[in-house]
């Protein structure tokens, strides 16, 4: 299921204001990929725009070519909404929905979409996602609890499950363990490993150890200063990235030098 | 003044000041009060007079108390939270009042004939207002029926859809029809339909699109509000599970928002149940019970209560009696509405953590 992404020439803007510049970078498939860099230097912005949630910001939009597999995700025609269900995402902030439980949280993506599935199956989907998930054995007894009555990690686990349970090709992570402890960001941590042989994952992270521990790839993301676009400086295999990197920049970030 | 000043606290450290003990700010209001009352009182003034002297002798007698003791910020404190409290006093002073006036004047009459009865034939003692409250509640009714959808859909707009002018000029539009006079609303409604059924047109119908065009503004401002509050992230994570933009709206936002919706829905309900003018016009008056809505004249709560009291009839007394009981009957509508809505809101409400 997992799809490799051929980004090319990509430009990403705010209204007119330029935030991304020259973005040329392949995402292989059943691995994980992470974007690190300084604030402000558009990691974020570039993971939405590999799933057109960049759009859904007033006066979002991109030049470029996005190519998963050889379908052009900005190409003509093509429904920012299909593509959504292949690329999933989880954000920054756990944000299970409020108004649903545990299970209703994992069902969304069916049930949202108005797909009819019998019961059985539902429980099983739902089973197998939280299972794949690592949080079943925390919540089976407790299914029917509201999604915010979990942990910040666990409801963390409960988006990574929400996300999959659509079965998409690509993952994309903003930030997810910003908000969380070290053990649950350890929790999350393993279960990226698991994932990335179904998914192809890519991550943004503030914190290189993660980037280090978690990777197997690294593009590095730096601006020149404000206003000014955010460009990848460097992407290579995460080992040599942090012993080896080609670029100044990225060496004075990584060792800590600014940033 | 029965002011009394405990000894200043020692001070045993640079962060310690003095503080007065728990009763002593209540036993300066209660001695400020009772010496500007039987002060005022004994000087042959009325009661009301006396009473404000003794409320302002609590603003300057509690923060000088105050002040003495605890030093300048607390003084100020204290003098705020008088003025605030006597800000809330004044406030429910006028609720409290017309509850119990109403109550009082209105439970004479409040009883199984009244609630079971209409006034057809009746002339002197008894007789009901099953008429109006039937009136009451059908129109309203329909009214409600009619501005829930136009105003829930028009906020979808606006918040989830409406961009550049158009959206501006609808703000606008909503603006200013939330200030329009109820009786223009009612001119409306009796200038529309009387085009098409001539200048005798009467019906409840149109007391309820009267009611609306009050109604609709209320409910899309307080709806807007509540989808306002509906935070972006929800939003985003169902796009991101790849749900439209149509489902999200309906499956997520507007089920979140949905006990706020349903406080704001009732909101406007009571804004406009006790509407007189406009329905003046267009429902008229009747003394028989009408279940239709869409043929001859209808009453309701407020103009019965309106002419119970102008033109009792023969017998002044019944008819005085009848307008509060009826004004009593809206008043229990209207917080039963409050009641369910209540309901409603604890029903939808988010499932509390924990």
């Amino acid at each position: 299921m997992a799809k490799r992404i051929e980004v090319s020439d990509l430009d990403i803007f705010y209204g007119n204001f330029k935030a991304v510049e020259q973005v040329d970078m392949t995402i292989e498939p059943r691995s994980v990929t992470a974007l690190i860099g300084p604030s402000g230097c558009g990691k974020s912005t570039f993971l939405r725009s590999l799933n057109r949630m960049h759009e859904v910001v007033p006066g979002g939009r991109v030049t470029g070519k996005v190519v998963m597999d050889g379908d052009d995700l900005y190409g003509v025609g093509v429904d920012p909404v299909a593509v959504r269900r292949q690329v999933g995402m989880v954000f920054q902030r756990p944000n299970p929905f409020p108004t649903m439980s545990i299970y209703d949280n994992v069902a969304a993506g069916v049930k949202l979409n108005g797909g009819r599935m019998r019961k059985a199956d539902l429980d099983e989907l739902v089973e197998q996602t939280l299972r794949g998930a690592n949080l079943w054995e925390e919540v089976k007894d407790r299914l029917g609890r509201p999604g915010s009555s979990l942990s910040g990690g666990q409801q963390q686990r409960l988006c990574i499950a929400r996300a999959i349970a659509v079965k998409p090709a690509v993952l994309l992570m903003d930030e997810p363990c910003s908000a969380l402890d070290p053990i649950s960001t350890l929790a999350i941590e393993d279960l990226m490993h698991q994932l990335k042989a179904e998914f192809t994952i890519v991550i943004v992270t503030h914190n290189m150890q993660q980037a280090a521990r978690v990777s197997d790839r690294t593009g590095f993301f730096n601006i020149a200063g404000t206003g000014q676009p955010g460009k990848l400086i460097e992407m290579d295999d995460t080992q040599r990235i942090f012993s080896n990197p080609k670029v100044k920049a990225t060496e004075d970030y990584i060792t800590g030098r600014f940033g | 003044m029965t002011t009394i000043t405990p000894p200043r606290a020692p001070v045993t450290s640079s962060l310690t000041s003095g503080v007065l003990p728990k009763w002593a700010p209540w036993a300066v209001v209660s001695g400020s009060l009772s010496v500007g009352l039987v002060g005022g009182l004994g000087l042959g003034l009325a009661l009301p007079l006396s009473l404000v002297i003794g409320v302002l002798l609590v603003m300057v007698a509690l923060p000088a108390v105050s002040w003495q003791v605890e030093g300048g910020r607390r003084a100020k404190d204290r003098f705020v939270t008088v003025l605030v409290s006597l800000a809330f006093a004044l406030a429910m002073l006028p609720l409290l009042s017309l509850m119990i006036t109403v109550t009082q004047n209105g439970i004479h009459r409040f009883d199984g004939t009244f609630l079971s009865s209409d006034m057809r034939g009746v002339l002197g003692e008894g007789g009901g207002a099953l008429h109006a409250i039937v009136g009451t509640l059908m129109i309203t009714g329909a009214a409600a029926l009619i501005s829930v959808p136009v105003g829930v859909m028009c906020a979808v707009y606006l918040v989830e859809y409406g961009k550049g002018r158009l959206a501006r000029w609808v703000t606008l539009l909503v603006d200013v029809m939330t200030g329009i006079p109820s009786i223009v609303a009612g001119l409306f409604a009796f200038a529309f339909f009387a085009i098409f059924f001539g200048p005798s047109i009467r019906f409840g119908l149109g007391g309820a699109v009267a009611l609306s065009v009050l109604m609709v503004p209320v409910v899309v401002r307080s709806v807007e509000e509540m989808l306002k509050l509906v935070p972006n992230e929800l939003r985003e994570a169902s796009y991101a599970l790849g749900v439209p933009k149509w489902r999200t709206v309906l499956r997520v936002v507007l089920r979140t928002a949905a006990p706020g919706i349903a406080t704001g829905v009732t909101i406007a309900i009571a804004r406009v149940i006790g509407e007189t003018a406009p329905l003046l016009i267009i429902t008229g008056s009747t003394t028989a019970t009408n279940w239709n809505l869409f043929d001859g004249r209808m009453s309701s709560l407020p103009i019965f209560t309106y002419y119970s009291y102008s033109i009792p009839g023969a017998r002044p007394e019944f008819g005085v009696e009848r307008a509060w009981a009826a004004a009593l009957t809206l008043f229990v509508i209207v917080m039963g509405l409050n009641l369910v809505a209540r309901l409603i809101s604890r029903f939808f409400s988010l499932p509390t953590s924990r």
